[in-house]
């Protein structure tokens, strides 16, 4: 087990580190056209609505949940200190969770058993699909066996991940958590791995910059008030829309 | 004021025929393509109609354009909170079947089939999956009228016509229909634009043109809504929206854009109108019945000194400033005040501008006597025994205009947001240049009358003339005019010339290096 436990705490991660760095940046600024949400709603407007309205917000409250418990472990801990508090953060996560199977489910069915999906869907959605059931089902499993998953994350996976990140993997303490809790975090390296590969690239493209710019965009090729005064050098800069 | 010029178009409907070589012409250029078959980014459809696609006009439905709240205008199915809310499923995005499920046949079956019993035929497949489908819905499945229980009762701007109005409207001798030719109206309050959750589309500012950047649209299909004349499109192969491109390689290069230089009605004028940038918003948010006007108010008078200088200022170039005042677009817009923008009411601006049709041309059916002229035909000449005449002639033709065949309701909720004295006006003037030039060439108008219809409509003789010389007479170049794009800046638009200069010459858009 020792090699195993070795190539999923200490080589994946760094391997899908790599891989979702490199993968990203190159996609971002070579394959722009290539990153799309590729939303199907066009072709089936119904049945999706009960796919990816309740995926879409419980894995945002589940991931956010994590990242919480990562970037604040003594603020999870000390919320967590009272167990009215803990009862809450865990039932909640747990419901966004199911709300996040049963919308990935429906997605999933939905996708295969409409004609007209079949040409938009290709082999990464099935591997994307298959791996993000793994995982909720892996997750869930974890937080109704291995209570209470928002306390024993903030004081042994974090400062594994801590570890990873400060580039001296610590794996003495993860190494003992169950199997399922190994699948989990393979699992995650793993989809982190992909992303560059598959549909899972919108999720970095989130257009947060339309909460603060204007409404209305107006784009000029060349600034409009020096290209007539003949002072002006002659092309200043690149033009800005390509 | 901040003077900007905008490439503006003037459709003039009485001249439409409704022979789709425009659709054809775009479509053979632009979208015969995988995921874009079913676009049509000009479309011509039949009024009364649901048009293309269904309903678009109703924005219960589509959540389309702008509204006034509070005194201020926001997207009514799109904006900030709603649009990054409703990303993850959009509830008003018009769906592949609202629009029509492409198609074509499988014309090898003609050809290929074995010998049989029975004849081969060519079954129709759906572009999208391949397999037979029963076709149900086209682009244009209501053309002139046809299925008009199905289509031309379910259009939206029937909603404020009575019912016996309605009947009326569908009486087999008393039916009337024109064309509505459709593109992307290159609005100046784009709503398309404001609802782009990435930033992606954009207007030109030299031009006008709005443009979808492919590399930076991410399929949030947020412009699908808030467009509400359903004219940015989601390719579903590709993932991005796309739209009209009003032929801007064409434009850059002198030429009239597709659909309007294959025109066979040459209904299509094209040309600059300067305007004011810095009252947009206030023109789009004006009151209801005050629309048109205020849109028309922030056009400029391209000979006014004012306007000139500050274009100047503006960057705005000379080749640009004379093109805005030989434009067509100024004349029919501003001058003669006949054309009017298509839905005001989504407060989008739009540059497209119709001029309303007749519908038909106002006449009255009276009985004469033919038996003089039956007698001088041959005996082998056909006679007819038909004592009617279709007079546009008669003194109570002036009268009618409330009498017409098509409800002017119907019109003033398609140009002007309901107002009806808007549309009469622009009617009276189009009547008065039809009794002056029948004066003028036929003569049986009496010049009191003919005078009188023009003081009436508010044109003097000579506008009369040149509304008619535009109109029924005009070249190429007096239907188009084109300001330079001054080609050097215009190629970089889309690159930086100065990358390949001194290096390995034309074709590499990257600079050329030795190899390692």
């Amino acid at each position: 087990m020792d090699y195993l436990d070795n190539f999923i705490l200490i080589a994946l991660p760094y391997i899908a580190l790599t891989v979702f760095l490199v993968g990203t940046i190159y996609c971002y600024t070579n394959r722009k056209f290539q990153i799309s949400s590729l939303s199907s709603e066009f072709l089936e407007g119904k049945r999706l609505f009960y796919g990816s309205v309740p995926f879409h917000w419980g894995i945002v409250v589940v991931f956010f949940g994590h990242l919480t418990a990562f970037l604040l472990p003594k603020g999870v801990l000390a919320w967590n200190s009272q167990p009215v508090r803990l009862m809450i953060l865990e039932i909640t996560a747990f419901i966004f969770a199911i709300s996040m199977l049963v919308g990935l489910v429906n997605l999933v069915i939905r996708r295969y058993t409409t004609a007209r999906l079949k040409p938009v869907t290709n082999y990464m959605d099935l591997v994307v699909y298959i791996l993000l059931i793994i995982q909720t089902v892996a997750g869930l499993w974890i937080a109704y066996n291995f209570r209470w998953g928002s306390s024993w994350f903030s004081t042994l996976l974090t400062p594994y991940l801590y570890s990873i990140f400060k580039l001296s993997p610590d794996t003495t303490a993860v190494a003992l958590l169950p199997w399922p809790v190994k699948l989990h975090i393979a699992g995650a390296y793993i989809i982190i791995g992909l992303i560059p590969f598959s549909r899972l690239m919108h999720m970095l493209v989130y257009p947060l910059n339309y909460l603060w710019r204007p409404y209305q965009q107006v784009i000029w090729n060349w600034d409009r008030k020096k290209v007539r005064n003949r002072r002006t050098p002659w092309s200043l800069q690149r033009p800005k829309n390509n | 004021m901040d003077v900007r010029s905008q490439i503006a178009m003037v459709f003039h409907l009485d001249k439409c025929i409704g022979c789709h070589t425009c659709s054809i012409a775009c479509k053979n250029i632009w979208t015969d393509r995988k995921g874009a078959e079913y676009m049509w980014w000009n479309n011509v459809e039949t009024k009364p109609g649901t048009g293309y696609p269904s309903k678009w006009e109703d924005q219960e439905i589509y959540k389309g354009g702008w509204e006034k709240r509070n005194g201020k205008i926001h997207l009514k199915g799109a904006g900030k909170r709603r649009g990054l809310v409703n990303i993850f499923y959009n509830p008003n995005l018009p769906v592949i079947d609202d629009y029509y499920e492409p198609f074509t046949y499988k014309y090898l079956d003609l050809i290929e089939s074995p010998e049989g019993d029975d004849q081969p035929t060519a079954r129709p497949v759906s572009l999208i999956t391949g397999k037979p489908i029963d076709i149900k819905m086209g682009p244009n499945w209501d053309d002139d009228l046809s299925g008009t229980p199905d289509y031309a009762r379910q259009d939206p701007n029937m909603k404020n016509i009575s019912p016996e109005e309605q009947e009326v409207m569908f009486q087999l001798e008393k039916m009337a229909f024109f064309y509505l030719p459709r593109i992307c109206n290159h609005c100046l309050n784009p709503a398309c634009v404001a609802s782009c959750p990435s930033g992606a589309i954009y207007k030109r500012g030299e031009d006008g043109i709005v443009l979808i950047n492919q590399q930076v649209c991410r399929a949030w299909r947020m412009c699908v809504t808030a467009c509400p004349y359903k004219k940015s499109y989601f390719n579903w192969h590709t993932g991005k929206s796309e739209k009209c491109i009003l032929c801007y390689p064409r434009i850059e290069s002198g030429l009239a854009p597709a659909c309007m230089h294959s025109c066979v009605g040459r209904i299509r004028y094209l040309g600059v109108l300067l305007y004011d940038a810095s009252r947009i918003e206030e023109a789009a948010s004006a009151d209801e019945k005050d629309l048109v006007k205020s849109q028309l108010d922030i056009i400029l008078d391209p000979f006014d000194e004012e306007v000139i200088r500050s274009a100047k200022e503006n960057g705005v170039a000379d080749s640009t400033l004379h093109a805005a005042q030989a434009s067509p677009i100024y004349k029919f817009v501003k001058q003669w005040g006949l054309a009017l923008p298509l839905h005001p009411e989504f407060r989008t601006l739009p540059m497209l501008f119709y001029i309303p049709p007749l519908l038909p041309v106002m006449a009255t059916v009276k009985k004469t006597d033919t038996s003089i002229e039956v007698e001088k035909k041959t005996p082998m000449a056909k006679k007819w025994n038909n004592d009617w005449i279709y007079d546009t002639s008669t003194e109570e033709l002036w009268g009618k205009l409330h009498q017409i065949r098509f409800p002017l309701k119907y019109i003033a909720s398609l140009f002007s947001a309901g107002d009806e004295e808007v549309i009469k006006d622009v009617w009276k003037k189009l009547m008065a240049v039809r009794i002056h030039r029948r004066r003028v060439t036929v003569g049986d108008v009496s010049n009191e009358k003919a005078e009188g219809t023009l003081s009436d409509a508010g044109i003097t003789a000579e506008m009369a003339d040149a509304i008619y010389a535009l109109t029924s007479l005009p070249k190429f170049e007096e239907r188009f005019v084109i300001p330079a794009a001054h080609r050097e800046q215009a190629i970089e638009m889309m690159d930086f010339t100065g990358d390949t200069k001194g290096s390995a010459g034309f074709g590499f858009k990257s600079a050329v290096k030795r190899g390692v």
